[in-house]
């Protein structure tokens, strides 16, 4: 199909490139009739809506100064709080002096995730880098080292908070879990009885309680049926729910993908006399994992974005912080300005991933690019 | 299979042990076998009450309780940890033992001090209660002027439950506006869509500082429910419990006594008044009695964080953004409801 549309698509495109913008606009927004009506009340109603929005949150708005200067201007947004808080929501509850280890943390999580992008560099070194970056992401944070203080006093995460611990949660979870995945994906197809029904049980029993509830189970009732005296920490806790409840989302999309792929595949890999962990690594799954890409990513942005759901147990990430920043008395009434900041930071985060998705899906696909 | 490991101990871990859920020992051994008191805080934040402040230091009327009982416990009031609790999960919270102590502005009630959810609440620290705030130009000064009115509520709550109870009991009629979110409810109020907005008084409060004009608006004196508030600790700690109530009451019997941050000092190297002497450890032995680190205790919570009153206007007087009256939480010899028992 691909082939059969090529030579048609190029002319139209070229042809969109030299005409003029004013043809152009005529094709495509006035074309027929209907399509002249659309356009038109879209038009109004950007009329309508666009000069209060930009008012509020660009002319109007006040960038800098105190809650009693924006309250008293009455009009427009008032991102002077998030000036104010803007440190806050990223370390939230963090010790204000140690605040350097957070930020030195997110600086090599974002150096590690800018490597990471480039496909010239994946490789083993890669993988090793990440383990020791993520043992000393872990040191930062905490400060001490198998009870050795190396940056400082330690922090018990029950002070970590803000995005630092939303990405803490998303990153570490879905890191855990893809490997979980692929396994219990794995598993559920194996013709083993034994582990076959133990995956399709975990996978099941998961996914078939919302995440809340999961969080709700490691955080307030796994501590009652704990021995006395062995507590475990309560982000380690959640962490450890949300990466079951990931790994049983994703394990779904492997298999979906491992079902996708033809019998041929897996016979002429049999046939090459190829032994079952040989035939897996080098032949199905990387067809499989890179078939489901847009299901893995669709999965990733939603459980990214479910993170927010750690408020129930009191943990601050992200969103918790910036609505605690909304209760401190100097800075009440800008709920607003709140809200919307958080879901732009959540918007560039989940569009980034979808937006290198597509790369990855195409610069892993060369068979299908035109 | 490190997961299916894992999977398989906190199944027997649920099996096992879920009968057998009990806490080892007193709280007060613990908490100061561990060196610090955990004190749960309402997360994401209550104004005035526990917030934390730009820098992530927790502030607040229930922080400066937690402070003051933990320099009763180590006579040092940052041996505190603020653990965030949400209202769905304080009670398990405590009831695991992950916090020692609520201090988040919950009601005490019967079946929340009982055996339905075993806690125990010491003292009360804040008169709350259902209240009615109208526009000043409607000249109401009394709840039981509001026949006929329409009156904002919340759905579902038991603040809609005590407003019909209320207009009943008083052969009065009103056109309920029902509104589940709490800034859409305060937007209709302020857009003049009804006569009366009503919410627990500390509340009430708050949303008037969010209010286009709040000098414009009065809490009528009515108050339509009970919700005595004070932090809550597990049953079963009798020497906890007798500590956390005697640190209240040493707040109050201060302000009473007119001992402040500022003249603490002074007073009791100069008082010769017996019940004074005996508060701040200059004779008896109080300090021993309930527990405290030091027989000095109550200085240094009055030096520390102050008298109930100075904490109270620090965070939710009159000169606060919350803007709250004393009314019932003054002291009783200033026609409050605070009442200690003597120190003796």
């Amino acid at each position: 199909m691909a082939d059969l549309a090529a030579p048609i698509a190029a002319p139209v495109a070229a042809r969109a490139t030299f005409a003029s913008v004013a043809t152009a606009l005529r094709v495509r927004y006035f074309g027929t009739p209907l399509n002249a009506v659309i356009t038109l009340v879209c038009l109004y109603v950007l009329y309508k809506m666009l000069p209060p929005i930009l008012g509020w949150a660009v002319f109007d708005a006040h960038w800098t100064g105190t809650a009693a200067q924006c309250r008293e201007a009455r009009s427009g947004a008032c991102w002077a709080f998030i000036d104010e808080k803007f440190w806050f929501a990223v370390f939230g509850l963090y010790p204000y002096e140690l605040r350097w280890r957070p930020a030195t943390m997110l600086s090599l999580f974002s150096v590690m995730v800018g490597l990471s992008l480039f496909r010239r560099l994946w490789s083993k070194q890669l993988i090793y880098g990440w383990l020791a970056a993520s043992v000393l992401m872990f040191v930062l944070m905490d400060g001490t080292f198998f009870g050795v203080e190396i940056f400082g006093t330690q922090v018990p995460t029950r002070l970590w908070g803000g995005l630092t611990v939303t990405v803490f949660i998303a990153v570490f979870g879905l890191a855990t879990g893809y490997p979980v995945a692929i396994l219990l994906a794995l598993g559920r197809r194996s013709h083993m009885p034994v582990v076959k029904w133990f995956c399709v049980a975990v996978i099941e029993c998961v996914r078939g309680v919302p995440l809340v509830t999961i969080i709700f189970m490691a955080a307030i009732m796994l501590p009652l049926f704990l021995p006395a005296g062995m507590t475990i920490d309560r982000l380690f806790r959640i962490q450890f729910a949300y990466t079951i409840f990931s790994a049983a989302y994703l394990a779904e999309v492997v298999r979906g993908g491992l079902q996708g792929l033809g019998r041929g595949q897996y016979e002429a890999a049999e046939s090459l006399g190829l032994n079952y962990a040989q035939k897996m690594r080098l032949i199905v799954l990387p067809q499989a994992l890179k078939m489901t890409i847009p299901a893995q990513v669709n999965t990733f942005i939603g459980l990214f974005k479910d993170t927010t759901l750690v408020v129930i147990v009191g943990i601050f990430d992200f969103f918790t912080t910036l609505r605690a920043a909304l209760g401190d008395p100097n800075w009440m009434g800008f709920p607003n300005e709140a809200y919307v900041f958080a879901a732009l930071t959540y918007f560039i985060l989940c569009f980034g991933m979808s937006k290198y998705s597509q790369r990855l899906e195409r610069d892993l696909s060369p068979e299908t690019r035109r | 299979m490190k997961f299916a490991t894992i999977f398989a101990a906190s199944a027997a871990a649920f099996f096992v042990f879920a009968p057998a859920a009990v806490l080892a020992g007193p709280a007060l051994d613990a908490i100061k076998q561990r060196g610090t008191l955990r004190c749960g805080v309402q997360g994401p934040g209550n104004p005035g009450f526990g917030v934390p402040d730009t820098q992530g230091r927790w502030s607040g009327f229930n922080v400066d309780i937690c402070r003051a009982v933990a320099i009763s416990i180590f006579n040092d009031p940052s041996k505190v940890e603020f653990v965030p609790v949400t209202t769905q999960s304080r009670f398990p919270a405590l009831a695991s033992g992950e916090v020692d102590m609520l201090s988040n502005n919950t009601t005490w009630t019967l079946t929340r001090d009982t055996n339905v959810n075993r806690f125990n609440f010491p003292a009360i620290v804040f008169y709350d209660g259902q209240a009615m705030m109208v526009p000043r130009r409607l000249n109401v000064t009394s709840a039981r002027g509001l026949n006929g009115a329409t009156v904002c509520v919340q759905p579902g709550t038991t603040t809609e439950l005590n407003l019909a109870d209320y207009f009943r009991q008083h052969n009065m009629t009103f056109r309920p506006v029902v509104v589940a979110d709490l800034d859409e409810l305060r937007r209709t109020y302020d857009a003049g869509r009804c006569d009366v907005y009503t919410n627990d008084f500390a509340a009430l409060a708050a949303q008037r500082t969010l209010l286009t004009n709040p000098r414009d608006h009065v809490i009528l004196p009515e108050r339509v429910s009970k919700e005595p508030l004070g932090p809550a600790i597990r049953q079963g700690d009798e020497e906890l419990s007798n500590l956390v109530a005697w640190t209240v009451f040493a707040l109050i019997d201060a302000e009473e006594m007119g001992i402040t941050s500022a003249n603490v000092d002074q007073i009791a190297a100069s008082s010769t008044n017996p019940v004074v002497r005996r508060l701040l450890g200059a004779e008896g032995n109080m300090g021993e009695s309930i527990g405290a680190a030091n027989a000095l205790y109550a200085r240094t919570i009055i030096k520390t964080v102050g008298n109930y009153g100075e904490i109270f206007e620090r965070h939710i007087g009159t000169n606060t953004p919350l803007g709250l009256e004393r009314g019932q939480n003054n002291v009783w010899t200033k026609g409050g409801l605070l009442y200690a028992p003597p120190a003796r």
